[in-house]
């Protein structure tokens, strides 16, 4: 198993616009279409302004959790998790390789950073209901929970068991970054965050790609009731 | 009488008091009998309504978080229906938990096949890991409970049944009970069924040992406890021939036969009782010794 922590490097910070380069150690080209990056703003900015998570603190009890529930396409994640400094760049050109900590799902136990164990779908938000639920059952009422779903991971019905517990519990430290590029077989009549809306989340819909408008979604106030965060980007087909 | 759901009641209500890493997860089935439990800790008995897979999906983030969640609910809902979730959840996530079913395999006769889950161990068996409890008395049921709720961060399926034994026994987790001396092999009663295997074995000269922990198996206690009659027969509450491989690996570097008795696999469409399932799959008293004494002797 390769995984360690990046050394510190002395030079300046990995920024947004370094993330096409380090997908390309895992992809060979630095040209990536819509399905492979629809994530990747929605996670810089999470990563990069509102976390609070850092290498140091991947043990810490009281740190912010974000876990990838669609777990397909985890180029963009590993990116981030490379430039934030949880993994060493150097291991992402390994990726899906025999020795590799890097699968094209990612495994917690392999992953530095990484909180679960994704790539079967709708497993993330039921979890993440569960580490809200542990969280405020040890008295941490601070530190905030994050899970990426898809609009099409949505079909599951499972993310509809822990949405509609979550409201009627008032879980006000779980939060939902859905991103949406059109791939729902079937789609969501009247938007997916309507189906937040229905069952008593604090639900808006932004562009996921804007990342002020990312950032003010992220961190709009919901007192009370979790909060979920629809990011439209383009069409996975179009 | 007793039953050993009903102290699964007490004993967790007690090891919530006590235990302030212990949750309690249900899924609107034994709600009830928690109420006071909820009201003394409502952050730690969640009752997530009917929705089984995130039953076990809100377990595994519990113990993400370094909780120890006991979730309970029917056999057929806590194993079956959410096998999946068992098998992410918990293991592939490398968390543990507790699973306490009721209403196994033929408890709710007439409540039919949806309301019976005898392929519960058998699933279980597909996975790494799972410490699996089946006890066949309420004390026995409080014994192995304490020990699951404490035993670490292991995964853990404790099998409570309304068939139960007269008697407790004193049951050591992970270990099997020599309970009759024989030399003509040995039968092995899981649970509930010891009492029928007793009456069945009655003047036969066999071995009976006690097993309410059938993960692991016990191998050693099975070798120690054959002499030179290399036969065993495996008398299981659930699907027929579940432990029939373990008895194998146990006994691989001789010849030997083993004949697993237990729930048959065959969709049974009766209603009725719990007596009159059991003499219909041939596990209560008189069948089991028609069918022991034909193998053995």
């Amino acid at each position: 198993m390769t995984t360690a922590l990046a050394p510190q490097r002395s030079a300046r910070p990995y920024g947004f616009a370094d993330l096409p380069g380090l997908m390309a150690r895992m992809t060979g080209d630095e040209k990536h279409g819509p399905a492979a990056t629809s994530t990747l703003d929605a996670l810089w900015v999470l990563y990069d302004r509102v976390l609070d998570v850092s290498p140091s603190s991947v043990e810490s009890p009281d740190r912010d959790r974000f876990l990838l529930s669609k777990g397909h396409g985890p180029m963009a994640y590993y990116a981030v998790l490379a430039a934030k400094g949880f993994l060493d760049p150097e291991i992402l050109a390994s990726f899906g390789t025999y020795d590799s900590p890097l699968g094209h799902h990612p495994d917690r136990l392999l992953v530095p950073g990484a909180e679960i164990s994704s790539g079967s779908l709708g497993h993330g938000l039921p979890l993440a209901v569960g580490t809200a639920l542990g969280l405020r059952a040890q008295g941490l009422l601070d530190p905030a929970v994050w899970v990426l779903i898809g609009d099409a991971e949505f079909d599951e019905g499972s993310n509809h068991e822990a949405v509609a517990f979550a409201g009627a519990a008032g879980l006000d430290r779980l939060h939902v970054v859905a991103i949406d590029n059109s791939s729902a077989t079937h789609g969501w009549r009247g938007g997916i965050a309507s189906r937040f809306e229905a069952e008593g989340w604090s639900a808006v819909t932004v562009d996921g790609r804007d990342h002020q408008a990312l950032y003010e979604a992220y961190t709009a106030p919901h007192p009370g009731r979790p909060h979920a965060v629809v990011a439209r980007v383009e069409p996975k087909n179009s | 009488m007793e039953t050993m759901r009903e102290r699964f009641f007490d004993v967790t209500t007690d090891l919530l008091d006590r235990d302030p890493r212990i949750a309690l997860l249900l899924a609107d089935i034994s709600a009830d009998p928690f109420t006071e439990a909820a009201r003394r800790h409502p952050d730690r008995v969640v009752n997530v309504g009917i929705r089984e897979q995130l039953l076990i999906g809100a377990a595994g983030g519990m113990a993400l978080t370094g909780m120890r969640p006991i979730a309970h609910t029917f056999a057929s809902f806590l194993v079956e229906r959410p096998f999946e979730q068992v098998k992410l959840d918990l293991e592939h996530q490398g968390v543990g938990a507790v699973l306490v079913s009721a209403a196994g395999s033929y408890d709710w006769p007439a409540g039919g096949r949806t309301h019976m889950a005898p392929g519960d161990v058998a699933l279980l068996d597909t996975l790494p890991g799972w410490t699996v409890h089946v006890p066949g008395h309420p004390d026995e049921a409080e014994t192995l409970l304490r020990h699951a709720a404490a035993d670490g961060d292991r995964k853990v399926y404790v099998r409570l049944s309304a068939h139960r034994n007269a008697e407790a026994r004193p049951v050591t987790p992970g270990r099997f009970l020599r309970v009759r001396e024989g030399r003509r092999g040995v039968v092995l009663a899981v649970g509930p069924m010891l009492d029928a295997v007793l009456d069945a074995t009655e003047g036969l000269d066999v071995t009976v040992l006690y097993a309410a922990t059938v993960r692991p198996f016990d191998a050693a206690g099975l070798r120690a406890a054959l002499g030179d009659r290399p036969d065993v027969v495996l008398v299981e509450p659930y699907l027929a021939g579940t432990s029939a491989n373990e008895a194998h690996d146990a006994l691989a570097d001789r010849p030997h036969r083993v004949l697993g008795l237990g729930v048959p696999r065959e969709e049974h469409r009766h209603y009725g009782s719990i007596p009159e399932h059991l003499a219909a799959y041939g596990l209560d008293a008189a069948g089991l010794r028609d069918r022991i004494t034909a193998y053995l002797w």
